[in-house]
C-alpha cells in the first residue's frame, strides 16, 4: 500500500470537523488550521456551537462543528460547504452532512455507529449511508475508537482518558489526506500540554496512528491533496479569533495612550470571551470587573473613564438595551467610552450563539434624545484588532462613547494574524486640558477645530468640575434649561461627531465600470468579497464597497453609492444599513439582499441573487 | 495644608427651605475640611433625585449621573483610580429602589466608597410618591389608599449584603453627622451612612421623633464602640440582651446597674446584635440607634484588585503588548 498516490493540486479546501460537544472538534480544527497556516496557506475558521448547554451525548442537538477553510491564495470565508467532513458519531453525520459538497470525502468513526448511536441520531435502519444517500466509496470508515484504544494500550491511561484522544486520530487522517507536516502539530501539542507531557505524548502518538492508518490502508480510496501557497506575505503570524483580536486591540490602544484599561462587563454570549481574555492580562495592568449586571458594566466603565482610564464595556444586543442609558450619560458628559456589541440573533434572547447584523439601528439610534454616537463595524476576525484600536482612539481623542460592532461569526471565527507592530500604529492623544488654562478653564470649553471639550482628570489641582446627565451650559457646565442653550448643545454634540475624520470608503473589483456595486458592512466582508470574486470569474463587472465606519459615514460615501447603475445592499437584517444610507444619501434607492437566518451568508446564494439583479 | 469648609463649598443650593439636604450638605463640607483630603483628590458621585443635586454644591470633582447608578459609577471610578476619595450620594429611591442592585453589590464587594443614603422616605423630585422606605400603609400620590408593601430597612439590606460598615445620623444633628462621616472615611471599605432627613413638602415630620435635639434625647441612643448602651434624658435607660432579642431596662430598678448594660461592639464580625440595634425604633418602645453601629475591617475590593495585579505582574513574564503577542503560538512565513 501507499505505493502510488495521486496528488491533486487544489486552490482551496474546506474541512469540517464534527462530533459531540465533548469530542474536542474545536481543538482538532484549530491544530489543522495552525498547521496549514504555518506553511503559509490562507485560513479562515468558523466554530458552530450547539445551542444546548450540555445536550445528551450522541444526541442530534449536542453536535458541535468546526470548519476550516484553507487556500493557496486568499480565502475570505470559512467556505460554504466542505470538501471533507469528519463525523465522529452518527448524530454528527446526520446533522452535518448538509454542509458537505457533493462528492466530499467523509471520515467516520464506525465504532460510534452502533445500534444505540443510530437510534439516538434518529436513523431508521442500520444502513445509515443508504438512508442519507451517501456513496460508500466516498467514505473513509474506520474504527477510530478501537484503534485509539489499541494505540494507547501500553500508556497506562484509563479508557476515558484514551477516548479523549479520538479527535487526534481524525486529525492525523486529515493531515495525511492533505499532506501536512505532522511536526508542526506535534510542536503545537507539546506547547499546549507543556505541563502535562503525558497527555502531549498520547495525543502525538494518536495523530501519528491516524496518519499512518490513512497512509497504509486508504491510498486506494482517496487522493492526497496538496494546497500550495501563493502570494505569501512574509512575517510572523498567530491564529486569532475576533474576540481575542478585539481584546488585543483594546490592550494595544490603552498602552499607546498610556492609560489604564478598565473593562466593566457582564457575561453574555457571544461576547464573554472578551471578558475572559482581558481578565487574563493583569500583568499588563488590565482591570476587569465582572459586574452585577449589564447596566453596572457600562456605568462603571463611565466612572472609570471619568477617573482617567480607558473605560470599555463588552456585551451583545440584549446588553446594549440595558446599557443605553449609561451610554447616553457618556454622550452628554462627553467622556470617552468604548461599547462593544458582539451581535447575535434577536430580538430578546433570540439566538444567543448565532450571528446577525440586526443591532445596527439600535447602535445608531437606540437611546433617548438626540444622542449621536460613532459606530464602527469590524469586517473580519483580524480586523477586530484594528477596529478596536480605532474605536478606542476615536473615543479618547473625541471625548465620546463609540460603539464597536462585531458579530458572533467574526467573534468566534479565526484567521492568521500577522503580529502587529504597535510602533507603526498612530499615536493616541487625548485632549487633556492644558495646565495654562488653570483658572480660566470650564468643563465645556471646546477646541474650536474639532469641537471636542478638554479632559480634566480628577487628581489635578485647580480643575475640579462637575459633570452630569442634566443639560448643561455650553461653557460653564452648570445645569441649564435655557432653550437656546439646549439647542446649541444639541448641535455641538452632533457637530463634534460629524467632524470625526474616518478613512474613505474603498471600492474593490471593477471600480470604474461595474454593472453592480455590492454594499455591505461589518462581518459579511468575506462573503461579499468571495461573491464578487466568483461573479468576476464568471465575467461579470462587479465592485464591492464595504462599510467599516458607519457613523460618521466616510466623506466619499455618497459619491461612491451614486456612481453605479445598480447597487445592492446585502446585510443580515431587514435592511438597516440600506435605511441608514437612504437617510444620509439623497435619492439613493438600492436593491436589497436581506437574510436573517443566524448563519453566515452562503456565497453561492449571494452569487445567484446578485446575478439575478445584474440580469434584471 | 489645612482646608476650611470654604474650600469644599460651591454655589447656592436650590433645595426647598428647611429641606434636610441643606443640613447634611453643611455637615459634609465640615467633615471634609476636618478630614483634609484635597478637593481635587475627592470625587462626589450621585444619581438622580433632590439629594443627588448635592455634587453641584461641592468644590470637588463630581458627577450628578443617572437614576440609580451612582454606586456602579462610583465603583468604576474608585477601582480605576484608587487614589481618589470617593463619596457616593443617593436618596432612598435612587439608592434602594432603582439602584438597589448596585447598593447591595457595592457592599458585598466592599468597594472603598463612602456611601451616603439620604432617607426621607419619599420621592421628592417627582413630587410625592412613596419610596421603598415608606412604611406600610403610607398614603401618597401614588398610593392614595395606602401602600400594601413593607419597606426596606437599609441596615438589613446592608448587612444582608455582607456590609462591614453602617452608621446613622439625623440631618439636623451636625455633630452626629460629622462624626459618622469621618468614621465612614476612616473605614476602609464600603461605608453606608444612613441620614434621616425631613422632606418639608411631601413627607413633613417623618423623622419627628428624633429630628429635634429634645426628641433625640428622649427617643434616640448614641451608640459608641466600647461604651455601654445607655440612653434617656438622664441616661436612665439601658439595653440588655434577653433571649434572642434586646430589652430596654431602667438603671437602678430591679437591681440593674450600669455594669449589667450591654456594651456596644461595632467591631464584632457577627452582625446579629448590631442588626438588632439598627432595627430599633420602629414604634416598639426602643430608641433609634444613631452613630456607628457596625465598623468591621475587611479586605477592600479595590485594594485586592491592585494587589492581584501586582502579584500577577511579578509572576508573569510579559508586561507590555509586544511581550503579550509572544505568548502565543507563532509561526513564520518566509
Amino acid at each position: 500500500m501507499g505505493e502510488k498516490l495521486e496528488v491533486k493540486e487544489l486552490a482551496e479546501v474546506a474541512v469540517r470537523f464534527s462530533g459531540d460537544s465533548g469530542d474536542g472538534m474545536q481543538l482538532a480544527g484549530n491544530i489543522f488550521s495552525t498547521v496549514s497556516a504555518t506553511v503559509g496557506n490562507s485560513i479562515s475558521t468558523f466554530p458552530d456551537y450547539p445551542a444546548d448547554i450540555r445536550a445528551p451525548q450522541g444526541s442530534l442537538t449536542g453536535v458541535s462543528g468546526f470548519q476550516v477553510h484553507i487556500g493557496a491564495d486568499m480565502v475570505y470565508t470559512p467556505g460554504d460547504k466542505c470538501d471533507v467532513l469528519v463525523a465522529m458519531n452518527a448524530a454528527a453525520l446526520k446533522t452535518q452532512y448538509k454542509y458537505a459538497k457533493p462528492g466530499a470525502a467523509i471520515i467516520i468513526d464506525t465504532d460510534s455507529f452502533g445500534p444505540a448511536d443510530l437510534k439516538k441520531a434518529a436513523f431508521a435502519t442500520e444502513d445509515y449511508l443508504g438512508e442519507m444517500g451517501i456513496d460508500p466509496d466516498r467514505v473513509i470508515a474506520c474504527p477510530i475508537t478501537q484503534m485509539v484504544k489499541d494505540c494507547l494500550a501500553d500508556s497506562g491511561m484509563d479508557v476515558k482518558a484514551m477516548l479523549k484522544c479520538r479527535n487526534m486520530f481524525a486529525l492525523g487522517l486529515v493531515c495525511w489526506l492533505f499532506d501536512r507536516d505532522l511536526n508542526i502539530a506535534f510542536n503545537f501539542l507539546k506547547d499546549k500540554f507543556a505541563k502535562k507531557p503525558g497527555v502531549a505524548e498520547a495525543n502525538i502518538k494518536v495523530i501519528q496512528a491516524g496518519y499512518d492508518y490513512g497512509h497504509n490502508t486508504h491510498s486506494s480510496v482517496a487522493n492526497v491533496y496538496r494546497i500550495e501557497t501563493k502570494n505569501k506575505v512574509p512575517g510572523r503570524y498567530m491564529d486569532i479569533t475576533g474576540n481575542k483580536a478585539t481584546a488585543y486591540g483594546f490592550i494595544a490602544a490603552a498602552e499607546k495612550a498610556g492609560l489604564k484599561l478598565y473593562l466593566g462587563s457582564y457575561p453574555i454570549t457571544p461576547a464573554t470571551d472578551v471578558l475572559h481574555e482581558l481578565s487574563k492580562h493583569k500583568s499588563l495592568g488590565v482591570t476587569t470587573v465582572q459586574c452585577e449586571d449589564e447596566i453596572a458594566g457600562c456605568a462603571s466603565a463611565v466612572g472609570a473613564s471619568f477617573a482617567g482610564a480607558l473605560g470599555v464595556t463588552s456585551t451583545s444586543g440584549p446588553g446594549i438595551c440595558l446599557k443605553s442609558e449609561a451610554m447616553n450619560l457618556a454622550v452628554i458628559m462627553e467622556l470617552p467610552l468604548v461599547v462593544l456589541d458582539v451581535q447575535r440573533g434577536g430580538p430578546a434572547t433570540g439566538l444567543p450563539t448565532k450571528s446577525e447584523q440586526t443591532d445596527l439601528l439600535q447602535a445608531l439610534f437606540g437611546r433617548n434624545g438626540e444622542s449621536p454616537m460613532p459606530v464602527i463595524a469590524a469586517t473580519s476576525p483580524t480586523d477586530c484588532f484594528d477596529a478596536a484600536y480605532a474605536a478606542a482612539k476615536m473615543a479618547l481623542e473625541h471625548m465620546t462613547p463609540v460603539i464597536l460592532m462585531t458579530d458572533a461569526y467574526v467573534a468566534n471565527g479565526s484567521a492568521a494574524f500577522k503580529l502587529p507592530n504597535l510602533a507603526e500604529y498612530p499615536a493616541i492623544n487625548p485632549p487633556y486640558v492644558p495646565e495654562e488654562l488653570k483658572g480660566s478653564w470650564a468643563p465645556y470649553l471646546r477646541n474650536p477645530e474639532t469641537g471636542v471639550r478638554y479632559w480634566a482628570v480628577p487628581g489635578r489641582e485647580g480643575f475640579q468640575h462637575i459633570l452630569g446627565g442634566l443639560e448643561k451650559d455650553n461653557k460653564t457646565g452648570a445645569i441649564s434649561t435655557d432653550p437656546e442653550n439646549h439647542d446649541l448643545m444639541t448641535h455641538l454634540r452632533q457637530e463634534k461627531i460629524n467632524k470625526i475624520q474616518v478613512p474613505d470608503l474603498e471600492v474593490l473589483g471593477d471600480k470604474d465600470d461595474a454593472d453592480l456595486l455590492i454594499v455591505g458592512f461589518g462581518g459579511t466582508y468575506g462573503h461579499l468579497h468571495a461573491a464578487m470574486d466568483e461573479l468576476r470569474a464568471q465575467g461579470k463587472k462587479v465592485a464591492l464597497a464595504h462599510f467599516k465606519y458607519i457613523n460618521p459615514l466616510p466623506k466619499n460615501a455618497a459619491e461612491v453609492l451614486k456612481k453605479y447603475k445598480r447597487v445592492v445592499v446585502a446585510e443580515q437584517n431587514m435592511g438597516q444599513l440600506a435605511g441608514w444610507l437612504r437617510m444620509k444619501v439623497d435619492n439613493f434607492v438600492p436593491e436589497q439582499f436581506n437574510q436573517v437566518k443566524g448563519q453566515p451568508f452562503v456565497v453561492s446564494e449571494l452569487v445567484e441573487a446578485f446575478n439575478a439583479i445584474i440580469n434584471k | 495644608m489645612a482646608y476650611t469648609v470654604q474650600d469644599y463649598k460651591k454655589g447656592q443650593p436650590r433645595w426647598c427651605p428647611g429641606c434636610g439636604d441643606h443640613f447634611f450638605l453643611a455637615s459634609l463640607h465640615k467633615a471634609m475640611a476636618e478630614i483634609g483630603v484635597e478637593p481635587w483628590n475627592t470625587a462626589v458621585i450621585s444619581g438622580i433625585g433632590c439629594s443627588s443635586r448635592l455634587p453641584h454644591y461641592m468644590a470637588t470633582y463630581g458627577m450628578n449621573t443617572i437614576h440609580g447608578r451612582a454606586a456602579a459609577i462610583a465603583t468604576g471610578c474608585k477601582v480605576a483610580n484608587p487614589d481618589l476619595t470617593v463619596w457616593q450620594v443617593s436618596g432612598d429611591g435612587d439608592g434602594l429602589a432603582i439602584g438597589g442592585n448596585h447598593f447591595i453589590h457595592a457592599n458585598r464587594r466592599n468597594i472603598n466608597l463612602n456611601m451616603i443614603l439620604l432617607n426621607n422616605r419619599i420621592y421628592g423630585l417627582t413630587k410625592g410618591q412613596y419610596s421603598p422606605t415608606s412604611p406600610r400603609g403610607f398614603v401618597s400620590k401614588s398610593s392614595p389608599y395606602g401602600t400594601v408593601e413593607d419597606p426596606f430597612r437599609p441596615a438589613e439590606l446592608c448587612f444582608g449584603a455582607r456590609g462591614h460598615f453602617f452608621a446613622r445620623a439625623v440631618a439636623t444633628d451636625a455633630p452626629g453627622t460629622v462624626e459618622i462621616l469621618k468614621a465612614a472615611y476612616n473605614h476602609k471599605g464600603a461605608a453606608v451612612c444612613e441620614i434621616l432627613q425631613n422632606c418639608v413638602i411631601f413627607n413633613n415630620g417623618t423623622h419627628d421623633a428624633v429630628y429635634s435635639k429634645e426628641g433625640r434625647a428622649k427617643n434616640a441612643i448614641y451608640v459608641q464602640h466600647g461604651k455601654p448602651l445607655i440612653f434617656g434624658e438622664n441616661n436612665e435607660f439601658g439595653l440588655m440582651q434577653e433571649g434572642f432579642g434586646l430589652k430596654v431596662v431602667k438603671i437602678g430598678e430591679n437591681g440593674i446597674t450600669e455594669k449589667d448594660i450591654l456594651v456596644h461592639d461595632a467591631h464584632c464580625e457577627d452582625n446579629t446584635l448590631q442588626l438588632k440595634l439598627a432595627l430599633m425604633g420602629n414604634g416598639d418602645g426602643f430608641p433609634v440607634a444613631l452613630g456607628v453601629i457596625r465598623d468591621v475591617d475587611a479586605p477592600t475590593y479595590d485594594d485586592c484588585v491592585t494587589a492581584q495585579i501586582e502579584e500577577v505582574k511579578a509572576q508573569k513574564k510579559y508586561h507590555n503588548f509586544a511581550e503579550l503577542l509572544e505568548t502565543n503560538d507563532i509561526w513564520e512565513v518566509k
